[in-house]
């Protein structure tokens, strides 16, 4: 993709000597969807706040553009911003709302209308002008918002969990929209949100957070399929994440029995996480599997069914579209493609994303 | 039957609370100077009232009073209430605490206090000592009807305008004061009336030569009491009850507005 449009170098912040972000180095580059994603508390949303110039970092500089703009005020940044709970101006209708960045910059009449006009189609809410803030749903009062940010043409859009006051299906619904907006506009998004599923589905770059750190930037895919940590693993998705010995390349002791895998270079004889999604396990007859085990719980969740089989002294999670009853004799089978070896935390800073269960 | 019980109760509160008003307003009507005879109807007494001049220079004080009162009060008491939301949990509620301190306060000892606080400080009293006792006890009255205003504002709106290019100056005034306008507004009518309604703290505060209604009604009732004085408490009673209902209506017809 193109250059790199917003750098944060060493940012470190800290509330009442809690640290919320340590050292904390990223770039975006430029018609880019990143998403930050992480727990509540986990420094995202402070990050999207010092972008957005409404804190200042303790420490480490903000570069827009090329320019350091650490220092510069929000009301001056070329950014705009759409906050968690829409923030519409209540005594406003709805075109003043969206009208009130350009005034600020003394547009012209003629300007402005055009720019309501073509806001409200973007957002598929023609002909609302002349609504009060109050009278609209939420989810229209979020694209309202998203209207009034997009019209002042901003080479950043910063999102705050824009749809989390949204129910589930206006949700998904807006997670469409919000993709086609960000093709149509080609400008570059920085979406902050504690759900997975929103980040897979939107995001061209995931950034998962925790505790002030970043534990791995990459596409979707990357941190679905290949979690650098045990924590991304369990953050995004369901997964078994099991305590195991990497033996040689190739091959990984998981709960006393040998599987064959396809990572190499962790050493011999190595403590290793290895993570196994509960749809990557196949349920097959105990003599068929690598291990057995029993079925101890069974629920059916339309898609698939979701089991739990105890084998080995661990419930391993299944997900499968075949129904095995509770109390069956099961083995499980895993292909080598689908074992996720990771690294055991090491340094301090690591340790701290060790998950509390 | 329950019902019926229930409206006799009302009705017998209601009697009890404004009977005394009522009679004071009938006797303000009555031709006969005497209080226990109707003489018939008359308008004299008003018309006597408005050619007096010391009572009419009194309602001058007593409006500049309120007026300039009122208008001080809420510009200090709104800045203060934005200021009191801002303050870290503890420090807001020790500070709303002070705030209603004066208000629980027996206003005697209010007056008595800034009597003697004038006194201490050698200030003249006049006119200056009651504007700045007035706007002394109301400054709580308006901090206390801006605040749950401020309370409902959405915390993102005022960042909102920012991020949109208003300067912190420009988007408290564009956003932040049309929403509390309301909250300011009773609390400017709230400070208007107990201005306007004060006799005890302003007799402590005024020095000679200068009279509110209040305490020009006191010192004209020692002397025995003339039925122009029952209808300047009436005009007083009718133009606080006035006010009353507008503080009462006017944040609910702000938002009838909004959902048109």
């Amino acid at each position: 993709m193109s250059n790199k449009l917003i750098t944060l170098e060493n940012i470190s912040k800290s509330y009442d000597n809690h640290l919320v972000l340590d050292e904390m180095n990223l770039y975006i580059r430029e018609n880019e969807f990143v998403t930050l994603l992480g727990p509540s508390g986990c420094g995202k949303t402070t990050t999207l706040r010092i972008i957005g110039g409404f804190e200042n970092p303790d420490t480490g500089r903000v570069v827009f553009d090329g320019k350091d703009i650490t220092k510069l005020p929000a009301y001056k940044r070329q950014l705009n911003t759409v906050f968690q709970k829409y923030a519409l101006f209540t005594h406003m209708n709805i075109a003043e709302n969206i009208a009130f960045g350009l005034k600020i910059k003394n547009k012209s009449k003629s300007y402005i209308d055009d720019k309501i006009k073509y806001a409200l189609k973007l957002v598929n809410l023609e002909g609302y002008e002349n609504r009060m803030p109050d009278s609209l749903s939420g989810g229209q009062q979020q694209r309202i918002a998203i209207a009034r940010a997009i019209v002042n043409e901003p080479k950043v859009l910063l999102l705050d969990e824009p749809l989390g006051a949204l129910d589930l299906k206006l949700r998904q619904d807006m997670q469409y929209e919000l993709i086609r907006l960000k093709n149509e506009l080609g400008i570059t998004f920085i979406y902050v949100t504690h759900d997975q599923e929103e980040a897979l589905t939107m995001s061209d770059t995931i950034v998962v957070m925790n505790q002030g750190y970043i534990q791995q930037i990459g596409t979707p895919e990357m941190i679905y399929n290949e979690p650098e940590n045990a924590f991304v693993a369990d953050f995004i998705g369901d997964s078994n994440i099991i305590d195991s010995i990497m033996i040689r390349d190739e091959l990984v002791e998981i709960l006393g029995a040998k599987f064959a895998c396809v990572d190499t270079g962790f050493g011999e004889n190595v403590h290793v996480d290895v993570v196994i999604r509960p749809e990557d396990i196949e349920l097959v007859s105990p003599e068929e599997g690598t291990i057995s085990g029993v079925v101890t719980s069974l629920i059916f969740k339309g898609v698939h069914y979701e089991m739990d089989v105890m084998a080995n002294g661990y419930e391993w999670l299944v997900h499968s579209t075949k129904m095995f009853p509770v109390g069956e004799k099961v083995g499980i089978k895993v292909d080598p493609f689908n074992i996720q070896i990771m690294n055991k935390p090491a340094s301090e800073d690591e340790e701290a994303v060790q998950i509390e269960e | 039957m329950a019902n019926v019980l229930k409206r006799i109760y009302i009705a017998l509160i209601f009697i009890f609370l404004y009977a005394p008003m009522l009679v004071l307003i009938v006797l303000s009507f009555n031709k006969s100077k005497s209080r226990a005879k109707w003489g018939g109807f008359t308008f004299q007494w008003y018309t006597k009232l408005l050619s007096d001049s010391s009572i009419m220079e009194a309602l001058v004080t007593t409006l500049m009073l309120a007026v300039l009162s009122a208008l001080i009060s809420t510009f200090i008491g709104t800045i203060a209430a934005i200021a009191i939301t801002s303050l870290k949990k503890g420090a807001r509620t020790l500070m709303m605490g002070i705030t209603n301190i004066p208000m629980l306060n027996a206003e005697i000892v209010t007056g008595i206090s800034l009597m003697l606080l004038f006194i201490f400080f050698n200030v003249k009293f006049g006119f200056t000592t009651i504007l700045l006792a007035h706007i002394t006890f109301n400054i709580p009255y308006v901090i206390l009807s801006v605040m749950p205003r401020i309370k409902q504002l959405n915390p993102s709106a005022y960042e909102a305008a920012m991020d949109l290019g208003a300067s912190p100056f420009k988007a408290f005034f564009k956003v932040v004061f049309p929403d509390i306008l309301p909250g300011v507004f009773s609390g400017l009518l709230m400070a208007f009336t107990m201005s306007i309604d004060d006799f005890i703290i302003t007799h402590f505060t005024k020095g000679a030569g200068v009279d509110t209604l209040s305490t020009k009604i006191y010192s004209q009732v020692r002397k025995g009491i003339d039925p122009k004085m029952y209808a300047l408490s009436s005009l007083i009673f009718v133009t606080v009850l006035v006010l009353l209902i507008l503080i009462n209506i006017l944040p609910g017809s702000g938002k009838k507005a909004k959902e048109k």
